[in-house]
């Protein structure tokens, strides 16, 4: 491929070399930013910018209609840190929520994927049908699988109990709340992970397996020692993103338990979604942000040298 | 439900930029419209009384979701055909969402001219500079308090000035199963109507095997239900000055007690999901609903069962009944057009005097004499809710009261899944919820 265009490349430059003033500079040292340019003004404009705002905000009492917006420094972190005050304990008993939803969503959105991929990436009759089939609830919106759950899962006039023929508390009570909101969210989003896993399957060389099966490596074998490792840096990416995905958990909690019981499943940010748009305290809301974000970076760079340390071993 | 349930747009799988990133542009944009503005109350010619200006169109927010909206949209086509020279276009949010976009809206100049709110809602956003003032309007309608139930009159005030014309009272009230009564042997036309006969007809219809009075955990409408039971109980929410919270009084937790029992010794399922109370009762499960005014025009359209109401039932000493009311506002303008504001304002008068119309969107009419006159009479379905708005209490008109009563919701609804006894929640609701009102008493200068 090279060759050829190099090729090319002399065979037009021959008759016009002298007048090479017109031909457009290819390692002009310009270039590389130019061609970031757009996107940098998008991110930019629509990530950086609002991002150090928030910040500022998060250093006021921010309300913004009322015309004072005084200036409280850090108060609003310290706050978020100081037992008693009006938010510290919803703030953290959300985080709580969301942590437990995280650990318990997390492995399974990371399992029951891969298992789906495998399966699907097997050749049988169909097999195009059933990926599009395991993938067509990501489709939907929040509301959508919200209000179906709803309906499904109601404790006394739900589909689910009454096939079961018992009043399970699907939507009313802890732990059931947390089957209800994991497994709905591993439903719905299953298949955009199973399509990551599948994307990475697929260049996963043939030959390896062909190699191992020749030395005698049985299927778990093969599985352990060819196709994990050979989509360890798919595992990375689908860890990380589903791990962020699941700490901004919104709309399930939010449509189908309203938080409760009381505000069990209340997480972070429909407790900072309350607090900024809900009461207009974009101030603390801004700093809860803030916190919940770090925290996630923190988790994110963790995640990335873990995985990258055991590359290295 | 009329749309009186909270949905904000929900949010999906992000990454974690978009967390902070959105948040803080969402805010950003809401923030480009500046606050330097004062507010301004657009002149307002004769307050409405008539409209002799050019063609204009006006537009008007609401959040009548349920068939109120259906009514609204009536009422706005015969005053379009009725008034050649003003057009009137409607945009019907879900109330949550209104209150998220209107002061953005406000804010950048792109508002409506003319809004309805609840009647607890219009202080915090009279607060925040969202809407203006509107005395004239009131003038001009030759509107006074003894048109009106005190607290309907005088909610629509913030310190001194009239920012609401009100339109009508929603209150709760009992809603019965009449066909499921009748197979357990009890008389459909004979809703208990005291706590006696409350029990008397739970227990008959236990020993049928149906658990005849659901609660709902959430404010829809289990909180309200607390509320009418408090007041009942010769309880309020808040004290007089609305300083702090009082519903953790000893009305408070024998209010919460009574619900509570009905749980525990079977007159209601455990774990009540959203609205399974009232789908349970329009599916002949459940018997008794404390329900909303809203709900009368569903009920009606209902084949198998024949839903009746009737006064909400008097557990306590007292007559309590839970109520809200919708009021026409002018939101603040950044531009003033006098044409416009002029026409609002006429609109705003021929709507509330054409209110007798807007009674059968499910709704008692604010005024009077609209409440005691025949034609209102004649919709014997709205009738007892009707004769429950001398008992009906409205939330106290402060602004940022919501934040407050959000964790009244929450202290009931851990209450009545039984996750915590009622006094407990309700003290520790009691206490988050002052800390907040003194937080707003600062933060709005009250």
């Amino acid at each position: 491929m090279s060759v050829d265009a190099r090729a090319a490349r002399t065979r037009v430059r021959a008759p016009d070399a002298p007048a090479s003033r017109g031909r457009i500079r290819r390692a002009g040292p310009v270039t590389p930013y130019l061609f970031l340019l757009p996107y940098l003004m998008l991110f930019v404009g629509f990530v950086l910018a609002p991002a150090v705002f928030g910040f500022w905000i998060s250093l006021h009492d921010y309300n913004y209609l009322l015309p004072g917006k005084p200036w409280v420094g850090f108060a609003n972190y310290l706050d978020l840190f100081t037992p008693g005050s009006r938010d510290s304990g919803d703030f953290w008993h959300s985080m709580l929520a969301t942590g437990i939803f995280t650990v318990f969503s997390v492995p399974l959105l990371l399992a029951c994927p891969l298992g789906v991929a495998l399966l699907l990436h097997r050749s049988f009759p169909g097999r195009t049908f059933f990926r599009a089939v395991f993938f067509a609830p990501y489709v939907l919106g929040v509301a959508v699988v919200g209000v179906l759950f709803r309906f499904v899962l109601d404790p006394n006039i739900g589909l689910l109990n009454s096939y079961l023929g018992h009043s399970f508390p699907w939507t009313t009570d802890v732990p059931w709340v947390w089957v209800s909101l994991v497994g709905m969210t591993v439903w719905w989003t299953l298949g955009f992970n199973a399509v990551i896993y599948l994307a990475g399957l697929q260049e996963i060389p043939a030959e390896l397996y062909e190699a191992s099966r020749v030395d005698g490596a049985s299927r778990w074998q093969q599985f352990r020692h060819v196709t994990l490792p050979g989509l360890r840096p798919v595992l990375m990416f689908v860890l990380t993103v589903t791990i962020l995905a699941s700490a901004n958990m919104f709309g399930q909690s939010f449509l189908v338990t309203k938080g409760a019981p009381g505000t069990a499943t209340r997480t972070a940010v429909m407790y900072i979604a309350q607090t900024g748009l809900g009461s207009n305290r974009q101030g603390v809301a801004a700093a809860m942000s803030y916190v919940l974000a770090l925290i996630l970076m923190a988790v994110s760079v963790l995640n990335v040298r873990l995985l990258q340390r055991r590359e290295v071993s | 439900m009329s749309g009186n349930h909270p949905s904000r747009s929900p949010m999906s799988r992000r990454g974690f930029l978009a967390l902070s990133g959105g948040i803080g542009s969402a805010m950003a944009l809401a923030a480009c419209g500046g606050t330097k503005t004062p507010p301004s109350a657009p002149a307002g010619g004769n307050g409405g009384a008539t409209y002799t200006g050019p063609k204009v169109t006006i537009s008007f927010w609401n959040g009548f979701t349920g068939s109120d909206g259906a009514t609204a949209k009536k009422m706005i086509d015969q005053f379009n055909a009725a008034t050649p020279n003003i057009h009137v276009d409607m945009n019907v949010y879900q109330w949550a969402d209104l209150f998220q976009k209107l002061p953005a809206a406000v804010q950048s100049g792109n508002g409506p001219d003319v809004a309805a709110m609840h009647l607890d809602d219009m202080p915090t956003q009279a607060a925040q500079q969202v809407i203006v003032p509107l005395d004239d309007v009131a003038a001009a309608l030759g509107l006074k308090e003894s048109d009106f139930s005190p607290a309907v009159w005088q909610g629509g005030l913030y310190k001194g000035k009239r920012y609401g014309i009100p339109i009508d009272v929603h209150n709760l009230g009992l809603y019965y199963n009449k066909t499921v009564m009748q197979q357990a042997g009890l008389d459909p036309d004979k809703p208990p109507q005291t706590k006696d006969d409350y029990m008397a007809a739970l227990d008959a219809l236990k020993g049928k095997g149906i658990q005849g009075s659901w609660v709902s955990p959430f404010q829809f409408t289990g909180g309200f239900m607390f509320e009418s039971l408090l007041w009942q109980f010769g309880g309020d929410i808040f004290d007089s000055g609305v300083t702090k919270a009082t519903w953790d009084s000893d009305a408070g937790v024998q209010a919460l007690t009574w619900m509570v029992d009905l749980v525990k010794n079977g007159y209601s399922p455990h774990n009540v999901g959203q609205d399974a109370d009232y789908i349970a009762l329009k599916n002949g499960k459940n018997v008794f609903n404390w329900q909303g005014i809203w709900q009368v025009n569903d009920v009606s359209t209902l084949k198998t069962f024949e839903i009746g109401t009737a006064q909400l039932p008097k557990i306590g000493g007292n007559g309590g009944v839970w109520g809200n009311s919708h009021q026409f506002v002018l939101p603040r303008k950044t531009s003033t057009d006098a044409n416009k504001s002029d026409a609002s304002r006429y609109f705003i008068n021929w709507f509330t005097k054409n209110a007798i119309t807007w009674a059968q969107s499910a709704k008692v009419p604010a005024r009077k004499d609209l409440a005691d006159s025949p034609e209102f009479a004649a919709m014997t379905a709205l009738k007892s809710f009707g004769e429950d708005v001398q008992y009906v209490h409205f939330p106290p008109s402060v602004p940022g009261i919501d934040d407050a009563l959000t964790e009244l919701y929450n202290g009931v609804n851990s209450a009545v899944l039984l996750k915590q006894e009622p006094a407990a929640a309700l003290s520790a609701a009691a206490s988050r919820a002052s800390k907040i009102i003194q937080d707003n008493s600062k933060k709005y200068g009250a």
